[in-house]
């Protein structure tokens, strides 16, 4: 029998060695395709024992943090936010039951130290060998406090957003969005997160209004039909229209004034500059028609419209500005015939636009003509303290000649010297801005508008501020709010 | 060195080793050394000191490698079941006392002559279908995962299954080595009492879904009818009405078509039927579950595992990620711990425990001991590669224990009784000749 017993042992080593094969099968080739599968939790889990990196704004001020927690034996590392609310929109929030949001979601490379750069891959290697916690790289980000703070604050009780940057570099200081939420409440009491009493509805807490809000411009967007009409050799600040209070178009008359029952308010013959000036809109209805539709979607691109502006935030939190058909973003094939040029120049048409790509236009006309790509996020730095990469400001292009550049900040400083936009005068500094009210369709319901910056002679700080449902005019709601926001802007840099 | 000697210096190894594995699990889970993980090596030395003393005394020429073997594998299980649930633990190390102290009772009262269970073959063949109907009895029987597998007195659970396993061992081997010739040359009259209590066997455990065992049932006979004949052409018919057998029943029942399914597609990307819930799920969170937890869990091992102690096997709430762990599926939290090394070597410490099995069979100087040495070898690599296979899906996933290594005090009972049958029949063979 010792003949069968040999066979029947080599074929019992046959059974066992399958199950090395096996096992390596699984371990080797099949791992990284079982680890990406949606419902591996072992995977997920896997995620919360790394130390995620710090969140930190500009002046060191920490946004998100970990709490080290036992669980079963092994320690998780879980986000709290000391901040709460105050930079809710921008930071997001990285939780097992929803995943991520904001920079949390956007950066989670750096922040789970599984970035591509060198030195992150050989710490990581070293720390994975020695057995130790896998810590994450810190984000420095260029956001201020201070001035977030301030326009939390001034937002508070209504619905809109603010945007506050440096022209110059594209860095935001600033990105608040109301009604916001407090991000240590995801987790586990996701359903406290209302905003009851919030003056529009939906409230949507969580929507980042800043970069994820479309709102219809209104005469913040002559800026941008001003930068279309000068830059074209079309027209010049000097060109003369006639005015009689109202324009006609296909047959009927639209009129300067946002109520339609006020008195028809005439100007007699304005130049360009008066029109931006005093926000007339019978000149820029006359402007666009002159243009043409094509020529103003031109600079739009230019601007960045019709694309995700290039902020560090996750794609599915950013929209692009431009036309908007039945919810979808729409550029039309032939411009002459599918769009209402007069009502495209002053801003309404089928107009959507974010709060952060009309911060991208006043930044450019302050910034000489050159848009800068927004940016917030400064340095990225490892757990020992290296820097891991700068971010280095990023020209987006130029989008007008500095000579054009020069001719629509001198009309944005009249119009806050002399004009809609007085609200916003600093005294001692040149501010350049422009009011917007726009029609929401319901009466008298507005979403009004202030985008400027200053000083105009060397700009340091950009701004745009919108509110929705307002029966105010954006002279008057946020014009006054875009003031402080700039000064605050202005008082950081100088400390600095 | 005497044999028993080096036993000794082996159990002294294997006593290192359980103290270092239970440091390693209490470390990672409490970050701190505790003199609890050396007191339970402590205690592990001593029991297993206590089974050589009696082995030293009862089979002093036997196979000095099996004992320490078996303490190696019962400590890396016990250490994996403490890491999954400490409670567990607890009972598995009473059951590990339990299974040692009938050891000792079996190496005791065989210590002369094993042989004469031959002439109670067919008891054993009796007893075997008496222990695998039981489950089946109302009153006694309690059904878990759908298989009437348990008895129950009181809260003590127990599996019959597994001690039927070497009772229809020792008939097969006591049956053959009487028919052995007469088999082989094919005469039909001669399989009868060899069908009867067979098949009896196998529909018990058809009947009671018992799958696995019947997988592992049928190989053992294949196995031991081959050693006993030398005849392939019976292992082929017997393979050929294996298959023709498994298709039929495949195509009428159910559960086993579901198991098929199961095996075959784990994953879906649509929503289909689930069984379990009466509603409409995509099929790694209804039939395949456990098994597709289970293949992340051996995934994320990796090369080198996670280490002891530190495998994620819980959600952030501590909550359970995959079924049956310290059960069915302790391979995928040892995988994912002592990843594809360590995993590797635990594999090998099977196959060096068959290769030693088969040597006593081989060593062996009469036919009764070379079957039954033989029968008890392949139904511990059988049993592990229907375990494990299943769990990487080599094979459709039946509900069987890992010998040695799971949860389970029946299990751990019956391979000690194995283990002392293997050391039996290894010290006859070893003593020297009476002249």
């Amino acid at each position: 029998m010792n003949r069968q017993i040999t066979k029947l042992a080599v074929a019992s080593l046959i059974l066992l060695a399958a199950l090395i094969v096996a096992t390596t099968y699984w371990q080797t080739w099949a791992s990284a395709g079982l680890a990406e599968k949606q419902d591996n939790a072992i995977q997920r889990v896997a995620q919360f024992r790394i130390k995620r990196g710090l969140i930190r704004a500009a002046d060191g001020t920490i946004l998100a943090t970990n709490v080290r927690r036992k669980v079963g034996g092994q320690t998780l590392y879980f986000r709290r936010y000391p901040t709460g609310r105050l930079f809710a929109d921008l930071v997001g929030y990285s939780t097992q039951g929803r995943s991520r949001a904001g920079v949390e979601q956007s950066e989670n490379a750096y922040l789970t130290s599984s970035n591509a750069n060198l030195s992150t891959i050989f710490n990581k290697t070293i720390d994975r060998i020695k057995g130790v916690t896998i810590t994450g790289n810190d984000l420095i980000l260029s956001v201020r406090p201070s001035i977030q703070r301030l326009a939390n604050q001034q937002l508070a009780g209504k619905c809109g957003a603010a945007v506050v940057m440096n022209p110059k570099t594209g860095k935001v200081y600033a990105l608040a969005s109301q009604p916001t939420y407090d991000p240590n409440l995801v987790e586990n009491h996701f359903n406290l997160i209302k905003a009851p009493g919030a003056p529009c509805h939906p409230a949507a807490p969580l929507l980042n209004r800043a970069t994820d809000g479309l709102f219809t411009p209104g005469s913040t967007f002559k800026v941008v039909t001003a930068t279309a009409a000068l830059d074209s050799h079309k027209f010049t600040p000097e060109s003369t229209f006639y005015d009689p209070g109202y324009c006609i178009e296909y047959g009927k008359q639209v009129s300067n004034a946002a109520s339609p029952d006020g008195p028809v308010e005439s100007f007699g013959h304005p130049t360009l500059a008066l029109g931006l000036q005093h926000s007339i809109n019978s000149v820029f209805c006359n402007v666009g028609k002159a243009l043409g539709a094509g020529t103003i979607l031109e600079y739009m691109k230019k601007f960045g419209f019709y694309k995700d502006p290039p902020l560090e935030t996750p794609a599915n939190e950013k929209v692009p500005s431009g036309l908007y058909n039945g919810g979808r973003l729409f550029f039309p094939s032939h411009p002459a015939t599918q769009v209402d040029p007069g009502r495209l120049a002053f801003g309404q048409e089928r107009l959507a636009v974010t709060p952060l790509q009309m911060a991208m236009v006043a930044s450019t006309i302050a910034n000489g003509g050159v848009a800068m790509d927004p940016q917030v996020l400064n340095r990225v730095v490892d757990a020992g303290g290296h820097t891991v990469v700068r971010i280095q400001p990023q020209k987006l292009r130029r989008v007008m000649s500095p000579q054009t550049a020069g001719e629509i900040t001198s009309m944005m400083v009249a119009a806050v010297n002399d004009g809609t936009g007085g609200a916003a005068a600093i005294p001692g500094i040149s501010v350049a801005g422009k009011t917007g009210t726009a029609e929401t369709g319901s009466s008298g319901i507005n979403t009004t508008w202030f985008i400027c910056f200053a000083p105009a002679d060397h700009p340091q700080v950009a701004v745009a501020v919108t509110l929705e449902n307002q029966t105010g005019f954006g002279g008057t709601t946020a014009a006054p709010i875009a003031k402080l926001l700039m000064q605050a802007g202005l008082s950081s840099r100088s400390k600095k | 060195m005497s044999l028993r000697n080096r036993e000794l210096l082996n159990l002294v190894v294997v006593g290192a080793l359980t103290a270092l594995g239970f440091a390693s699990v209490y470390i990672a889970r409490q970050s701190v050394v505790s003199t609890a993980s050396l007191s339970y090596a402590a205690f592990f030395f001593a029991l297993y000191l206590v089974a050589h003393l009696v082995a030293r005394y009862a089979v002093p020429y036997a196979d000095p490698y099996l004992l320490p073997m078996a303490a190696l594998l019962t400590a890396i299980g016990l250490t994996e079941i403490y890491r999954i649930r400490p409670g567990d633990a607890f009972r598995q190390a009473v059951w590990i006392i339990i299974a040692v102290a009938v050891f000792a009772g079996t190496l005791w009262a065989l210590r002369r002559d094993y042989r004469r269970l031959e002439s109670y073959k067919y008891i054993f063949g009796l007893t075997a279908i008496g222990l695998l109907i039981l489950p089946a009895l109302p009153g006694i029987g309690t059904t878990v995962n759908g298989a009437r597998l348990w008895i129950h007195f009181g809260s003590l659970q127990f599996q019959p299954g597994e001690i039927a396993k070497l009772c229809l061992i020792v008939f097969l081997a006591g049956y053959l080595r009487e028919k052995r010739e007469v088999l082989a040359q094919g005469r039909l009259k001669d399989f009868g009492p060899l069908l009867l209590i067979w098949g009896g066997a196998m529909l018990v455990l058809v009947e009671t879904n018992d799958l696995g065992s019947a997988l592992l049932y049928f190989g053992i006979f294949l196995a031991m009818l081959y050693v006993a004949t030398g005849r392939l052409l019976f292992t082929g018919i017997g393979l050929a009405l294996f298959l023709a057998g498994s298709y039929f029943v495949y195509t009428q029942v159910a559960h086993v078509h579901e198991r098929v399914t199961i095996w075959l597609h784990p994953w879906t990307d649509q929503k289909v039927y689930c069984a379990l819930t009466g509603h409409m799920a995509l099929r790694q969170d209804c039939g395949s579950y456990q098994l597709v937890k289970s293949l992340y869990s051996i995934a994320s091992g990796g090369f080198g595992g996670t280490g002891l102690g530190k495998e994620t096997i819980e959600t952030t709430q501590g909550h359970p990620l995959i079924p049956s762990l310290n059960t069915d599926f302790i391979y995928s939290a040892l995988a994912q711990g002592l990843g594809l090394i360590g995993i590797s070597a635990l594999i090998l410490l099977f196959m060096v425990f068959v290769l030693r099995g088969m040597r006593i069979a081989l060593l062996a100087d009469d036919g009764f001991s070379k079957l039954a040495g033989a029968g008890l070898t392949f139904g511990f690599a059988l049993q592990t590669f229907i375990i494990v296979g299943g769990i990487l899906r080599i094979i459709p996933l039946t509900g069987i224990t890992f010998p040695f290594v799971s949860y389970g005090g029946s299990s751990v009972v019956a391979n000690f009784v194995l283990l002392a049958g293997l050391l039996l029949i290894s010290n006859r063979a070893n003593a020297p000749r009476e002249a």
